[in-house]
């Protein structure tokens, strides 16, 4: 793979026009993705899901190099209905159209060239990749005391035109004090057996409110990695719901770092998957200061050879006293062949905290199954009813209540 | 003073950390075959024994000491250890307590430990372990009576073969991770029952392990079978002297029930755990695995953790006979800078298994402390169900309590249930106790003998009564 991503590099320098400094900081990356690889199951984060491997198995050889010269069109069927949206269209990793005709101008300003931030930590080997392959970084501010009109809708979509390739996409978002966003990332696919990485940055400042939707829907066969890291000031809040249900390999990371007093973040997941899938969401919530609170809700359904995993961490610092932290996961396994893993994990050093997280996985309840029964549904509406009433409890906890439809809809929970 | 503060004075220095002047026999320093076929041949052991042992060194050679621990210790130099050590006057082992160097009687006195058998507390079967040998057991004519064999692990290389060949390595393999196969390696003596086919033990029977000289490593090897439908409770402490050095404890305990067999063994482990700084004190890095290897059978560990500079740990249970049971119920207390990273495996294999995980975590002081489990449920091991619960007690802000299970669900049939808490002591509970007429120190007491209750319950009358103790000392002065 070395000999192959060197010379994709050189290609990709070659057909953009990126400062030297730019330059300087992709290879600094690339040298690190390099040095690191794929992530595999030797690290704690992918022991239950071997990226190698997986792309090892369904990919083989992947192609780095993209061309973003060539304009692809965009096909407005796929536009959300009856919704009134902002829109940011990517098509096979290329941004053809960054449209927030709902809002006032001054207050939205968007920078398609700045100086790329060194992300501080990190051995996140699919950062430097993601790094160094990134074409056009935008940065979205959101100015003081603003608040979106509309969503903004994100499309992630690719057309059979790519296969086998690696696209790289990443985002900034700045949300200055008492401004509101609302995102919904809507992922659809026409192509298959491509990694897409997609990494964004979140920087809350006082009082903003964040709140991020992410859509994955449709059944598909590429591999997705997506990265959220949320910085947050005093009085922010995040949320951040999670439908993981249409690519055949995802995992979704939330890293959020409650940096001001009285912060707040809200992670909500569900996976519903069939046939071979394997999905995975990772948080991470860093308390670092006082009164902060986090709570975070996963549930699975899980058909035939489909595998869920949810490795949620609460980490309180020795300064953040009096944090709220609450992490429960769910899973209900439908087949024989399903395999559902957890790994909810908290580290403590302040006493006077509340932490708490629940596991429980288990088939459908027999019992329950036959009191619907006996009122008169068959086998499978009964069924259908105990999973539709599973999964409604995450929808519920949607804040947004235009979305919170938008969200029912899509999945088939009609109002 | 009164006598609770006079108790408290007494109890406030670890009261065992006085060493015994004996003479010892030791192997040259370092780690190396030869030094292996020196415990062999001290111990007189059979061929296949030293191939049992030289087979695990060769293994040992090629393994890498794990670090993905949370507490971190500075490198152990596997060289500069002595790994036998015995009192000279046990070299040729005493034909009955007479013959024991009234030292080492002295010392077990000192301890608590009765090995006179008319001094015997309540009917309790004793293997007393010093350093790498066993000193003395009791109760051997009344325990053979109803055919129970418990003796050290030495004779019963001697005595039993047979059985020590079909069933020793045969949970925690040669191959197993960098401690058990260190043990396997070096290991000096232990504990071995053996509890034939029908017969409920009589007594509780107990190994007291005690570290005493300096630059060794303990690694004592027990092993224990419980034939078709026979039952035993096991009891195991630990001390050693206050030494400012490391001292390193790795053991290898395997239990094996066969069908309708229960096991219970419980652990109150004191070892020395370092003065308030954190100097010194005990490496404990033990590895406990029982395999329910019939249908019906049940293994139970309980385990009192409040010593050791640092403890790493997880007693599993293999459940592989159909309708087995494994429990785990553990009360670890850490202070000052004491490290423990310890928990539970589950392995279902079997049909209808069940398993139980009570964990209470304590930590104060500038400790820290880690709950790691593991519930695995395999696609074979139908209508298995399990149940966590981890509670984690806090007393200061210095002081840090993790929690990492692992829990893999590949069964539809099956049932998972994992809960966790982490709080301080409540400004409400304190102030009723004493708006009650209890000091501080008792109220707190009194909250975390309540938290631990649902533990201490398991262990048996003797020993509960120890570890109530225990975890009072162990959490004197953090409170405030």
């Amino acid at each position: 793979m070395t000999e192959k991503i060197k010379i994709d590099f050189e290609k990709t320098l070659k057909n953009s026009a990126f400062s030297e400094k730019d330059i300087e900081f992709k290879m600094k990356y690339l040298n690190k993705f390099i040095e690191s690889g794929l992530p595999n199951r030797k690290l704690e984060n992918w022991k239950f899901s071997d990226l190698s491997q997986i792309i090892q198995k369904n990919i083989g050889e992947l192609s780095f190099y993209n061309d973003y010269s060539i304009q692809n069109k965009v096909d407005t069927s796929i536009f959300v209905d009856g919704l009134e949206h902002n829109k940011i269209i990517f098509i096979n990793g290329r941004v053809e159209k960054i449209d927030f005709s709902y809002e006032d101008h001054n207050k939205v300003k968007i920078d398609d060239h700045f100086e790329f931030r060194a992300e501080s930590d990190n051995n996140n080997s699919l950062l430097s990749l993601n790094n160094a392959f990134t074409n056009k970084c935008f940065r979205i501010t959101i100015k003081k005391d603003y608040s979106l009109k509309k969503p903004l809708v994100i499309y992630h979509t690719t057309n059979n035109k790519i296969k086998s390739k690696n696209i790289n996409l990443k985002l900034e978002f700045e949300l200055e004090q008492n401004s509101s966003l609302r995102i919904i990332d809507l992922l659809k696919d026409e192509s298959v057996n491509n990694f897409i990485n997609i990494f964004y940055n979140f920087n809350l400042k006082e009082n903003a409110i964040l709140k991020n939707y992410k859509i994955d829907k449709i059944l598909n066969k590429n591999i997705r990695y997506l990265f959220n890291n949320i910085e947050q000031q005093s009085n922010s809040v995040s949320e951040t719901f999670i439908l993981s249900s249409g690519s055949n390999f995802s995992k979704n990371e939330v890293n959020c770092n409650l940096n001001g007093e009285y912060s707040s973040a809200f992670v909500n997941g569900i996976f519903s998957l069939d046939n071979e899938q394997q999905h995975e969401i990772r948080t991470i919530i860093n308390h670092l200061v006082e009164n902060t609170k986090s709570y975070q809700l996963i549930k699975s359904v899980l058909g035939k050879n489909a595998k869920s995993a949810y490795q949620g961490k609460i980490f309180v610092d020795s300064k953040a006293q009096k944090t709220d932290g609450y992490q429960l996961s769910k899973a209900i396994l439908l087949d024989e062949t399903s395999e559902f893993n957890a790994k909810p994990e908290l580290e403590i050093y302040a006493d006077d905290v509340k932490c708490s997280h629940g596991s429980a996985s288990g088939s459908l309840d027999e019992n329950t199954i036959f009191y619907l029964m006996s009122r008169g549904l068959n086998y499978k509406q009964s069924k259908e009813l105990l999973i539709n009433g599973f999964l409604l409890d995450v929808i519920e906890k949607i804040t947004d209540p235009e979305i919170k439809n938008l969200v029912k809809n899509m999945i088939g929970f009609k109002e | 003073m009164d006598t609770r503060e006079k108790n408290i004075e007494q109890l406030k220095d670890y009261k065992y950390g006085f060493s015994t002047e004996i003479e010892n026999i030791r192997a040259p320093k370092g780690l190396n075959e030869d030094v292996i076929k020196f415990i062999s041949n001290i111990k007189k052991e059979p061929k296949w024994m030293l191939d049992f042992r030289l087979n695990a060194f060769e293994r040992f050679k090629k393994l890498k000491e794990p670090d993905w621990q949370k507490p971190k210790y500075p490198k152990i130099n596997y060289q500069d250890l002595y790994y036998y050590s015995a009192p000279k006057s046990v070299s040729d082992k005493p034909k009955n307590l007479d013959e024991l160097d009234p030292k080492l009687l002295e010392t077990y006195k000192k301890l608590g430990i009765p090995l006179q058998e008319q001094a015997r507390l309540n009917g309790i079967a004793v293997d007393a372990v010093f350093d790498s040998v066993s000193v003395a057991t009791t109760f051997k004519d009344e325990l053979t009576k109803h055919g129970i064999i418990f003796c050290s692990m030495s004779e019963a290389i001697q005595k039993y073969p047979d059985l020590v060949k079909k069933y020793l390595g045969t949970v925690i393999p040669t191959t197993d991770h960098f401690f058990a196969t260190l043990n396997s390696a070096v290991f000096t003596d232990g504990s071995f029952v053996y509890i034939p086919e029908g017969i409920k033990c009589p007594m509780e029977l107990s190994t007291y392990f005690r570290i005493n000289a300096s630059e060794t490593g303990q690694f004592e090897r027990t092993l224990i079978i419980a034939d078709k439908g026979s039952y035993v409770s096991y009891l195991e402490g630990c001390t050693a002297p206050m030494r400012d050095e490391n001292q390193l404890h790795a053991a290898n305990v395997e239990l094996i029930a066969l069908d309708d067999a229960e096991i219970k063994y419980s652990t109150v482990q004191n070892w020395y755990p370092g003065d308030e700084n954190g100097k010194g004190g005990i490496y404990n890095f033990v590895t406990k695995r029982g395999l329910c290897k019939g249908k019906n059978s049940k293994i139970s560990w309980t385990q009192v953790e409040t010593g050791s500079a640092i403890t790493w740990k997880y007693p599993s249970c293999i459940l592989k006979g159909d309708n087995s049971i494994g429990e785990f119920y553990s009360i670890a207390i850490t202070n000052n800078h004491q490290k423990a990273d310890t928990g539970t495996k589950m392995i279902h294999l079997g049909k209808n298994t069940k398993s139980k995980i009570i964990s209470k975590g304590i930590s104060a002081g500038f400790s820290d402390m880690t709950y790691r489990g593991l519930v695995d449920i395999n696609s074979k091991a139908k209508n298995s169900s399990n149940y966590t619960q981890c509670d984690s007690l806090l007393m200061g802000n210095k002081c840090g309590a993790h929690t990492v299970p692992y829990i893999k669900n590949k069964n539809y049939d099956s049932n998972i249930a994992h809960e966790a808490t982490t709080s301080k002591i409540s400004e409400e509970q304190l102030h009723y106790c004493q708006q009650r007429g209890l000091n501080p120190e008792e109220a707190v007491g009194l909250i975390v003998n309540g938290f631990c209750k649902e533990v201490l319950q398991q262990l048996p009358m003797e020993f509960a009564v120890e570890a109530q103790k225990l975890v009072g000392i162990s959490l004197e002065g953090s409170v405030g």
